[in-house]
């Protein structure tokens, strides 16, 4: 046990190795930060050179690179070029705004796909299954900017039409501080969310419920007699609803990342639309910053969901 | 209910039918299977119409007409001469959606090529090599996987669209954009593929066939590109379908935040992009009939995708539904 979650340990840093290597190379080859100096009238090329000298630059890349990882791995992200704030004073003002937005979809999508998972697979074929069925295939195939364009359009733009009460676009300024104005700007971005995830989990769960509902010692139970409310709870649900929760546990470090469409669209100020926006100025220290929490938070979920998963599962043994 | 679940299970009747009819080759059996699932019919179906539209479409209306437009015009809402209405600079926006579709639709196929080649040669080469090859191949998977796809997506893009030249095909120019966006779908997205290919090549390479073939002195290339490659076709074939479907959905987001084919080159994503601003106006026809069109295009791809698995794999035929 020991063994394999060390051996877990030392894969996940080559990973992470490979993902900051990759994101460095990347975002410092795409975009000059310079490029933005290159218009000034009263910049000369020697005060050019000497900016590029006092911020790094022009130090070959494989230098900038260790030189970044040394100090992330101190917990030092470095400072954005544009705000001249701390790359960690950006994040750590962000995140937690993402985070009040991907955890109460998440909460929704969890109780509203388990909700329409159950139903949908113990009425397998019936009018109420091929609804849900055919409403998740839709929601599946739908970008999300659709659903929140429309839902901007009807609950934004047109109640305000209409002279009824309307959700706030985003393009209003607010007080992140007031509870209410949360609450308020929560609803649509969240309905949006809950719409697309809600479809791909709960065919998910509908399967491994059938799945389960197949087996012998479901069959078992039947026979001697148990009620179906508790073979259905205590005996299939236990077993349909590991698969479920691990796919929950991958998908649970990417909250973090935020819902960058989502965010970009309803002016919600978290990771994404943090990462969006300083990506389209080419900040690199920023970029990187949010790509490394992110990533580092995908890569230690990982481990931390498949070791639980084996003290869950007896049945899996670690070689 | 529970006579329903009781019952042999469908997968097993299926198979008893197949061993009565054993006249029949594997792909009539796959067609067969294919032909029961109405679903994936309907997907058909679907594309079909699709194609009546955006190929039709574009033999009745020249591609001139999808950006010409007035001023005078801009902004109409559905009438008559506008099926679909006009954008913020007065073109038709059903012209649009029908040379738009097309981008959208080239862009996902390509995409979806450089995704398989990818895939099939990472997956293949780490399992068939293994040892150092498949953990070095593995762990970079592995890393692509844990970095959020658009935010690898816009690093990329970002990466690839410093000076764009642009090209000429079927008398047409496209903003170079299009191959950027092509480049950047396919190489975030093959992590999948790579990962079912290895797990099948892995089980592959101990086979008897594989030993007789080294055995007799084959190539590690014609041992993998004429033995192993044929033998996962049928997954790869899937991942494909439901990867076309994901690649025309990741263009849209990709042009919808602005970072993919450049304008006047409509695609159905960067046609939303534009009617963002439009949207406080009350302006529904600029956005909502691409979407409809992407909606359409996902969905059918999605359904014959689902349809092909089980078609494909009877082992699945029960999950049926």
């Amino acid at each position: 046990m020991w063994s394999y979650i060390v051996r877990r340990l030392v894969q996940a840093l080559f990973i992470l190795f490979i993902i900051t290597a990759v994101c460095f190379l990347l975002t410092r080859l795409s975009s000059d930060p310079m490029a933005q100096y290159a218009t000034r009238q009263n910049m000369t090329a020697a005060d050019r050179m000497a900016l590029r000298a006092r911020l790094g630059l022009d130090q070959p890349l494989p230098v900038q690179y260790v030189k970044w990882l040394g100090l992330a791995l101190q917990g030092n992200l470095g400072e954005s070029f544009f705000s001249h704030q701390k790359v960690s004073l950006l994040i750590s003002q962000r995140l937690p705004m993402t985070l009040i937005l991907m955890t109460t979809a998440e909460i929704f999508i969890v109780i509203i796909s388990l909700f329409l998972g159950i139903v949908s697979a113990i009425k397998q074929y019936s009018l109420t299954d091929n609804l849900i069925t055919s409403f998740s295939f839709i929601g599946y195939s739908m970008p999300i900017f659709f659903i929140a364009l429309g839902l901007i359009l009807i609950f934004a733009v047109k109640f305000k039409l209409w002279g009824l009460p309307y959700f706030p676009t985003g393009a209003d300024v607010w007080n992140f501080k007031d509870p209410l104005a949360m609450v308020w700007h929560l609803v649509l971005p969240v309905t949006c969310l809950v719409a697309i995830q809600v479809a791909g989990y709960s065919r998910f769960l509908r399967s491994s419920i059938l799945e389960v509902l197949g087996q012998d010692y479901v069959r078992t139970a039947r026979a001697k007699g148990l009620m179906e409310r508790a073979v259905l709870y205590k005996h299939a649900m236990r077993n349909a609803a590991l698969p479920f929760v691990t796919i929950l546990g991958l998908d649970i470090p990417f909250l973090l990342g935020g819902a960058l469409v989502t965010e970009s669209v309803f002016a919600w100020p978290g990771m994404g639309r943090l990462f969006w926006e300083y990506a389209q100025r080419g900040d690199f220290p920023v970029v990187n910053g949010v790509l490394l929490v992110v990533s580092g938070a995908v890569v230690f979920f990982t481990i931390v969901t498949d070791v639980a998963y084996t003290f869950i599962d007896p049945r899996i043994r670690l070689s | 209910m529970s006579a329903d679940t009781l019952s042999v299970p469908v997968g097993l009747d299926l198979r008893a039918a197949e061993a009565i009819a054993p006249e029949l080759s594997p792909a009539q059996l796959v067609w067969r299977r294919f032909r029961r699932h109405r679903m994936a019919l309907a997907g058909a179906v679907g594309l079909v119409l699709l194609m009546v539209y955006i190929v039709g479409g574009s033999l009745v209306i020249p591609e001139s007409a999808s950006n010409a437009g007035s001023l005078r015009e801009r902004l109409q809402p559905p009438t008559a001469d506008h099926w679909f209405g006009t954008d913020s600079i007065g073109r038709d926006v059903f012209t649009r959606i029908i040379y738009g579709g097309q981008i959208s639709i080239v862009i996902g196929v390509l995409a979806v090529v450089l995704e398989v080649t990818l895939g099939t040669l990472i997956g293949g080469f780490a399992a068939y090599y293994g040892g150092w090859v498949d953990a070095v191949l593995m762990r970079f998977t592995e890393a692509m996987l844990a970095i959020p796809s658009l935010f690898l997506l816009i690093v990329l893009s970002k990466f690839l669209s410093n000076d764009i030249p642009t090209v000429e095909l079927w008398g047409r120019t496209f903003s170079g954009s299009v191959v950027i966006v092509i480049v950047v779908i396919g190489c975030t997205s093959w992590m999948y593929l790579a990962r079912i290919v290895r797990a099948n090549v892995l089980s592959l390479r101990e086979l008897d066939y594989v030993s007789a073939s080294r055995a007799l002195g084959a190539s590690h290339g014609r041992i993998f590109f004429s033995h192993l490659v044929p033998n996962t076709i049928a997954p790869i074939i899937v991942s494909a379908t439901l990867g076309l479907a994901q690649a025309v959905i990741t263009e849209a987001y990709v042009s919808f935040l602005g970072l993919g084919v450049q304008p006047p080159t409509a695609t159905w994503g960067n046609m939303m992009d534009q009617s963002l601003s439009f949207i406080q106006r009350g302006v529904w026809w600029m956005w909502t009939f691409p979407s409809l069109l992407i909606v359409l295009t996902i969905l059918s791809i999605n359904l014959l995708g689902d349809g092909l698995r089980d078609a494909l794999d009877p082992r699945t035929a029960k999950h049926l539904g």
